[in-house]
């Protein structure tokens, strides 16, 4: 459904089946699938686990934690059943690579959760799909079946002695869900509310057993890495971020698109090559690196390796791999709002901080933005989101303050700018305020 | 209450998924009002008493998530998404000719219950923005000439 790309700086790794009819599952095996599955069953799960920690993957939902590290973390022994669930929440505003996953290669997927399960000694899996991609649920479901059919799953896989279940399951509409441990409450039939930690989910998640949340696109990497080998994988990447990821490039650009890049790819490059540059030939104003929670970049800044490290170190974050571009007809005042009422909508509102913060934010940027902003309002934007951060249970209260902290750091001039009873300087005269 | 034997195949298997009942509520609630039109009064009950829960603790589940509803919505139901990278390339004039072309507002029905509209939140078409769906169908890389052109089919599909 969604238009693929292609750019010859792309490294194909876990998009190389797609657009091949890679949902058939013999074609999935012509293209050497379920190989690594069968690979990884003669492997002790403690070789698994290593060879995931020295690949250098780290989670592609946004945090950018170590996955052989995750894995590491689930108690060998367990009183209660243990659990892998894979992420396909994909809600992160900019966000739009797991769709492509699922749409194309879902086996990788099911796949990545059979090894991930073997290497923590989990017996059953569970793949979360937002409710929204309802097609791409059809085709999970099918796939799962074909996968039992065949004997991959079930009782006694590949005639190992090993018994695995996966199981779909489906959201109905929350980006709050995408939050690893609202994303279990939901699976538990209830709403997708945060829980505290610890206990982390590695070691009390689903139903109160010890669980490994790994986003889709993670579990898709995992297969190339036990066919391919972790120093192959990690040598993709730059050092401690290993392989390659999907990136989504949005906004003002001549050719969006989902570009499987090495990790470490140069951002400039990324928007002035991969992405074709800006409509136009207008300026480059700003350009959020990974998803709406990510603090924006400045020009000045864009000269970076797409890395967990190098981002960070800009003060930003790499995030979930939305790369969205802005030119200079944005209007960040009404970016920033756009953004405030996204969170404020999807705030659970369990901590006070992020049910309340988010509100606020919310309404003192439509009025700013309609020009009725006082001057004080500026400071008290940037310290509504600062009294968020690191004060919920989950992370969508930072998620909410830290972009915003960054829109008026670095684009104060711009708030100023609509001070005063003047309205938006970027609106048509006469235009009305959309929001 | 009366369910079609896909859904009730398929609620049978996801029992059999989990330890607890209780856990295939959501996407039951989902698959239940794609049938019904809305999460009925009687469709609370009948979920209800077949997972164990009362209708409150159904409710309060429904009330969290976006996609379901208590109140019925067109046949088609417009979702125009105008946040962040839809917005930067027209998302909000695509809603606002929608809201024009179909007479209605954001939540709004179209009197011959045709047409619903909704502003949504990002729907993961980032990059073929602005999108929209239509019920469960995604429509991308839209104009307002595009869009008019998927209203029409929509249009003519039900009346065939």
């Amino acid at each position: 459904m969604a238009t693929l790309v292609s750019h010859p700086d792309e490294v194909r790794v876990i998009s190389k089946r797609f657009g091949q009819g890679a949902t058939d599952i013999d074609r999935y095996l012509q293209l050497d699938g379920y190989k690594a599955v069968q690979k990884a069953l003669a492997m002790k799960p403690d070789d698994l686990i290593n060879e995931v920690k020295n690949s250098g993957l780290r989670g592609r939902g946004g945090a950018g934690f170590s996955t052989g590290m995750k894995w590491s973390f689930v108690p060998k022994q367990s009183a209660k059943p243990k659990y892998v669930l894979c992420n396909g929440d994909e809600s992160e505003p900019g966000t739009c690579k797991d769709r492509l996953i699922f749409e194309h290669d879902p086996h990788s997927i099911i796949e990545g959760v059979m090894i991930a399960s073997l290497a923590v000694g989990a017996h059953t899996g569970y793949i979360y799909i937002r409710g929204e991609y309802r097609y791409l649920s059809v085709i999970m479901q099918k796939a799962i079946k074909d996968a039992y059919a065949k004997g991959f799953l079930g009782k006694n896989i590949f005639g190992s002695g090993c018994d695995l279940d996966v199981y779909w399951h489906g959201g109905a509409g929350a980006y709050e869900v995408g939050e690893e441990s609202a994303l279990m409450e939901s699976l538990e039939g209830k709403r997708g509310i945060p829980r505290i930690r610890p206990p982390f989910p590695a070691v009390v998640g689903l139903w109160g057993g010890p669980t490994v949340i790994n986003n889709a696109e993670t579990l898709a990497a995992v297969p190339h890495i036990i066919l391919g080998g972790a120093d192959w994988y990690a040598k993709l990447g730059t050092p401690k971020n290993g392989g390659t990821r999907l990136f989504c490039l949005a906004g003002h650009l001549n050719k969006p698109g989902v570009y499987e890049l090495p990790m470490g790819y140069n951002l400039k490059k990324m928007i002035y090559e991969v992405g074709g540059g800006i409509p136009g030939g207008r300026d480059l104003k700003a350009v959020v690196p990974g998803g709406s929670s990510t603090p924006v970049l400045l020009p000045s800044e864009i000269d970076v390796a797409m890395d967990f490290d190098s981002v960070g170190k800009t003060g930003s974050m790499l995030g979930s791999g939305g790369v969205v571009v802005l030119d200079d007809t944005t209007c960040i005042v009404k970016f920033a709002l756009r953004t405030m009422k996204f969170y404020r909508h999807e705030s659970c509102g369990w901590c006070i901080p992020c049910r309340e913060g988010t509100d606020w934010l919310e309404k003192t940027l439509t009025r700013f933005h309609a020009g009725g902003g006082l001057k004080k309002d500026i400071d008290n934007i940037y310290y509504l989101a600062e009294n968020m951060l690191g004060k919920t249970f989950c992370p969508l209260g930072d998620a909410a303050a830290m972009p915003t902290m960054a829109f008026v750091k670095k684009f104060r001039q711009e708030f100023e700018a609509h001070l005063d009873g003047r309205p938006c300087p970027f609106e048509k005269a006469g235009a009305a305020v959309m929001v | 209450m009366k369910f079609s034997d896909e859904f009730e195949t398929r609620f049978a298997e996801m029992l059999g998924h989990y330890p607890t009942k209780r856990s295939a509520l959501v996407p039951t609630l989902l698959y239940a009002q794609d049938e019904a039109g809305a999460l009925t009064d009687e469709v609370i009950a009948e979920l209800a008493g077949r997972l164990d829960l009362t209708e409150l603790e159904v409710r309060n589940v429904i009330s969290y998530y976006s996609m379901l509803t208590t109140k019925r919505r067109g046949k088609y139901n417009v979702q125009v998404c105008t946040n962040i990278a839809c917005m930067l390339r027209g998302g909000e004039e695509l809603l606002d000719h929608c809201k024009r072309r179909l007479g209605v507002g954001h939540k709004g029905t179209t009197q011959d219950g045709l047409f619903s509209l909704e502003e949504v939140e990002c729907i993961g078409a980032c990059s073929w923005a602005p999108a929209a769906q239509v019920n469960y169908d995604f429509h991308e890389n839209l104009t307002a000439a595009k869009m008019d052109d998927v209203l029409d089919e929509y249009k003519k599909k039900s009346t065939q």
